[in-house]
């Protein structure tokens, strides 16, 4: 007599591709999944209730560490709205200051998202390259901030430390440098058949799905709808700056990878713009006073971050420490889909999906 | 060594056999070392780093202090494992690569033993092994392990079968299952060598031969960043080595057996070449093909198991079996 | 950039040189300490007095410090009362408020007279039309939220619970791919059994957010298929994120 049983399989939290502390409980009938529950929390480390007690500006190092591969978006994700709710304004020569960094941590995040999807799917070597190239921004980074991963940079008003003498040089010297090397790496996996028959036609949904379970980042414009919110309601001024919403078609892993690498490369075009028009001279933090008191209020604003859509909501009650202070994480968000997308496909297709959601689990708990 | 098999045993040869044993046993051994320091070093180099560089010169003691490091380690047995199965499955995948090492031909007069069924033979032995990482998968009581033996088991069995039909075309034009026989109708140049005529079964069994051995891109079985190292994830200490062991020599086997049937053995590819000595020349085409092997493990992304299947039995059979149908037909053209 | 210390009166650069004398007095008389805004001190303003020493002696620095943080709250004090006086004209009509208007007449006439508590326009905040909704009409203006043709509100932003003392909340944002419009919704319910409705049925994205709503602070919200808790551990007691939050050991 021959029966089969269903397993149940534990993926996570120790395990080398869920990109973090992060469980999924899986239900396979052999190597097919029937069912597929995510378990989270285990990075939980209460920033929402630690920042009722904090000022604002002490917030800010809690906020590099949600997204740890992305600081900078955090950063001015959180000072972005405050400045909303007190309607600072900020220099020329910070708000440029702001969008290089926040242009080359895109092109950072994504370089590692790059190395580590690629890992996952079994290619060693492309790992190493995204982190030698990823490790030239960081070192431009360690130079202006003084720190590698976590970098505390932007306050309520402007930028912390000022761009030292010739760091804008190399940055324009990164970016031929960069393009260069994005060809190299398309050559290199972009056309491999195994690459490709890894990728294509998996995890698939359509647009109405999308929006319906609140996807933001490439995770909704592979699906096709155009929407990047540095060009629908531009914060900063991204609004001077000429570049391109890549979108796709099919909604599959095959197109978020496409779309990702294409946002480097818009990245690179902002960067380009942003070096040329930078201000020789100016203020790089604006008139603020010592003591943050925003006005009563309330006030939601979000940002582009290379995983998405991140939104800081706040509620003053005119206290130099926030009332309520809620981040709407991109991770999180994205997450909902997993089970649905996970149903009916098989452990390798786990992997494969789970990466190209691009989460970081530091922003799925908070 | 072919004399001294045709003479009758007496306590003296059965010595020097026994001897012969144990010197291949050290310098396999000893390949194996180098390889996977050659192996670490290479994939670093692709990937912009030096590989193992500390311990000994250039890093040539590495894989002794591995070694090592693994003697030394706590012999863990998980409770509910199956402790017979457990403690047999890795000698069960060992012992056959030694074994087949017996009937690989190295040059004209270094060979262990001229068996008129050498290709078989290995064939036979190395399906062993097989059952050896099924039984380590069931055996760990880890449902990681298990799926990782399934898939293994699943990928060996669809492989060994276009693996051998590839082969088919070498052994009927040369009319023999002997190896030695083989590389002897590839001598006079790199123009009489197999590869040449037999570029399907060529190609058809490099591909089947990267996946019998495990290594990537048809690494599934042991996939780190999904399984978590598969069939031998419950593994540690000298168990653990035994595995890595037996892929490495059968690393060995292959490439040896790639090199006597399809790159012409010690022949050396122009014939004005011929007074270097032909081990020589078999040593720089196996470890090309080593070489080669390592290279593509540096390079390719791993492939998904039901695409692995698509493959093997979609593509690579169809295309061995028409590698013999247009053999069969060309030798039938020519004899007549 | 800002470090340089020119010698230089001229009004527009007054302000320049009055953040770095700031900064520049700070690191003399704090010998070095980190600047951060939040050790309070004397606020930077923008017309500090310019005959001030740069390089002069501890006393004189105080001193000086002294005579400007007076003279900087009785400009203050003046300044409020210019600011009352303004108050008091009409303040101009939002553009939001159409849609604002629209959306409760939408209410009022889809789902009950009285389900619209209270409508606003967030200035602040772009002049987001903010509406807060009774508690059991909740379901029935998601749905007309979701569904109604010149609403069509497909996509939640952001779904947060806020804990006011006397009250507990839940806040929607709320935008529209067709109509590519922006709403904040607001539920009140009170403290002792919160309960709103679930809209996982009509957003899905709604239901990790309302899990951790209800992990954080305790808020049920019927109709969610699977309501446990997402962030603490199944077995904890309390709810984190409320204002009245006792840990039961409190060295965590």
């Amino acid at each position: 007599m021959i029966r089969t049983e269903e397993l149940l399989l534990n993926v996570g939290p120790q395990h080398p591709s869920t990109h973090g502390v992060f469980r999924i409980i899986v239900k396979l009938d052999g190597e097919v999944i029937t069912e597929a529950i995510p378990v989270m929390g285990y990075l939980h480390r209460g920033t929402e209730k630690l920042a009722e007690n904090l000022t604002f500006t002490q917030i800010i190092p809690y906020t590099d560490r949600m997204d740890y591969v992305s600081a900078m978006t955090n950063n001015y994700c959180l000072v972005h709205a405050v400045e909303k709710l007190m309607g600072l304004e900020i220099p020329e020569r910070a708000e440029f200051l702001r969008l290089i960094v926040m242009e080359l941590q895109r092109v950072a995040s994504h370089l590692v998202w790059w190395g580590t999807y690629l890992l996952d799917i079994g290619a060693m070597s492309p790992f190493l390259y995204a982190f030698r190239d990823r490790e030239i921004i960081i070192n431009l980074f360690n130079e202006l901030c003084g720190a590698r991963l976590t970098y505390n940079y932007m306050r309520v008003g402007g930028v912390k430390w000022d761009a030292p003498e010739g760091w804008i040089d190399k940055v324009r010297r990164f970016i031929p440098y960069m393009k260069e090397k994005l060809e190299e790496y398309q050559n290199l996996v972009g056309g491999n058949e195994i690459f490709l028959a890894r990728v294509k036609g998996v995890g698939s949904y359509d647009a109405k799905t999308a929006i319906a379970y609140g996807l933001s980042g490439a995770n909704l414009r592979c699906t096709g709808v155009k929407r990047d919110l540095r060009k629908d309601e531009p914060y900063g001024i991204y609004d001077r700056f000429e570049f391109d919403v890549p979108v796709g078609t099919n909604g599959d892993c095959y197109d978020r990878y496409l779309l990702r690498i294409e946002e480097i490369r818009q990245s690179l075009r902002i960067l380009e713009q942003a070096v040329e028009q930078f201000p020789e001279e100016g203020e790089i933090m604006g008139k603020v006073s010592r003591v943050l008191r925003p006005p009563v209020g309330e006030v939601y604003t979000a940002i582009e971050s290379p995983r998405g859509e991140i939104g800081c909501y706040i509620v003053s009650n005119g206290k130099d420490k926030p009332y309520r202070l809620k981040f709407r994480r991109p991770s999180f968000v994205n997450l909902q889909i997993l089970p649905k997308l996970l149903v009916g496909e098989t452990m390798t297709n786990l992997i494969t999906i789970l990466g190209g959601i691009d989460i970081v689990v530091g922003e799925v708990d908070c | 060594m072919g004399d001294l098999l045709k003479e009758s045993l007496t306590w003296g040869h059965f010595l020097i056999f026994v001897l012969a044993a144990v010197v291949m046993l050290l310098i396999v051994l000893g390949f194996v070392t180098y390889t996977i320091l050659f192996e670490r070093k290479v994939l670093g180099w692709m990937q912009l780093r030096p590989g193992p560089n500390r311990v000994g010169p250039w890093g040539m003691l590495q894989t002794v202090a591995d070694v090592l490091k693994l003697l030394i380690k706590e012999d863990t047995i998980p409770q509910k494992a199956d402790r017979p199965l457990f403690i047999l499955a890795p000698v069960l995948v060992f012992v056959p690569s030694f074994a087949v090492i017996a009937t690989l031909p190295f040059s004209k007069s270094l060979y262990n033993a001229d068996l008129n069924v050498g290709l078989l033979y290995y064939a036979a032995l190395s399906s062993i092994s097989t059952i050896g990482v099924v039984l380590g998968g069931w055996a760990s009581n880890n449902k990681y392990a298990l799926l990782g033996g399934m898939r293994s088991a699943a990928q060996m069995i669809s492989y060994e079968i276009p693996l051998v039909i590839s082969v088919v075309g070498v052994i009927m034009m040369s009319g023999s299952l002997n190896l030695r026989t083989i590389v002897d109708g590839q001598l006079g140049g790199i123009w009489h060598w197999n590869f040449l005529p037999q570029i399907i079964g060529f190609v058809v069994f490099v591909i089947a031969a990267v996946s019998e051995l495990n290594r990537t891109p048809f690494d599934l079985a042991e996939a780190e960043s999904e399984l978590v190292a598969g069939y031998f994830v419950e593994y540690s200490g000298f168990r653990w080595a035994f595995f890595m062991l037996a892929e490495y020599v059968y690393m060995f086997a292959m490439s040896t057996l790639i090199t006597v049937l399809f790159l012409g053995g010690w022949d050396a590819p122009l014939p004005f070449l011929n007074f270097i000595p032909g081990l020589v020349w078999f040593a720089l085409k196996f470890l090309l093909v080593v070489f080669f092997l390592i290279w593509l493990r540096g390079t390719m992304p791993r492939i998904r198991i039901d695409q692995l299947m698509g493959l093997g039995w979609k593509v690579l059979l169809p295309l061995a079996l028409v590698n013999i149908l247009v053999t069969a037909a060309y030798l039938g053209i020519i004899n007549g | 950039m800002s470090q340089d210390n020119k010698e230089n009166t001229t009004p527009e650069n007054e302000s320049k040189k009055a953040n770095t004398l700031g900064r520049v007095q700070e690191k003399e008389t704090e010998g070095g300490k980190a600047s951060g805004p939040s050790d309070g001190g004397k606020p930077s303003e923008p017309s500090d007095p310019p005959q001030l020493e740069r390089k002069g002696s501890p006393d004189e620095v105080k001193e000086a410090k002294a005579k400007a943080a007076a003279a900087a709250r009785a400009r203050a004090q003046a300044r409020g009362k210019k600011a009352e006086s303004a108050e008091e004209a009409p303040k101009p009509p939002s553009p939001k408020q159409p849609l604002l208007d629209e959306l409760t007449a939408i209410f009022r006439q889809e789902v009950a007279e009285d389900a619209v508590e209270e409508a606003v326009i967030n200035e602040i905040n772009d002049h987001l039309p903010t509406v807060t909704v009774k508690n059991e009409h909740w379901y029935r203006c998601a749905e007309t939220l979701a569904n109604h043709p010149s609403l069509q509100m497909d996509y939640l932003e952001n779904l947060s619970g806020v804990d006011r003392e006397t009250h507990m909340e839940v806040v929607y944002h709320l935008y529209s791919f067709q109509t590519n419009r922006h709403y904040c919704l607001k539920v009140k319910t009170d403290r002792e059994k919160p309960s709103i409705a679930s809209v996982t049925p009509i957003w899905p994205s709604a239901n990790w957010n309302e899990r951790e709503v209800y992990d954080l602070l305790g808020i049920d919200f019927p109709g969610h298929p699977d309501l446990r808790r997402i962030m603490m551990p199944d077995d904890w007691v309390g709810h984190p994120l409320r204002k009245d939050y006792e840990p039961i050991d409190p060295e965590v």
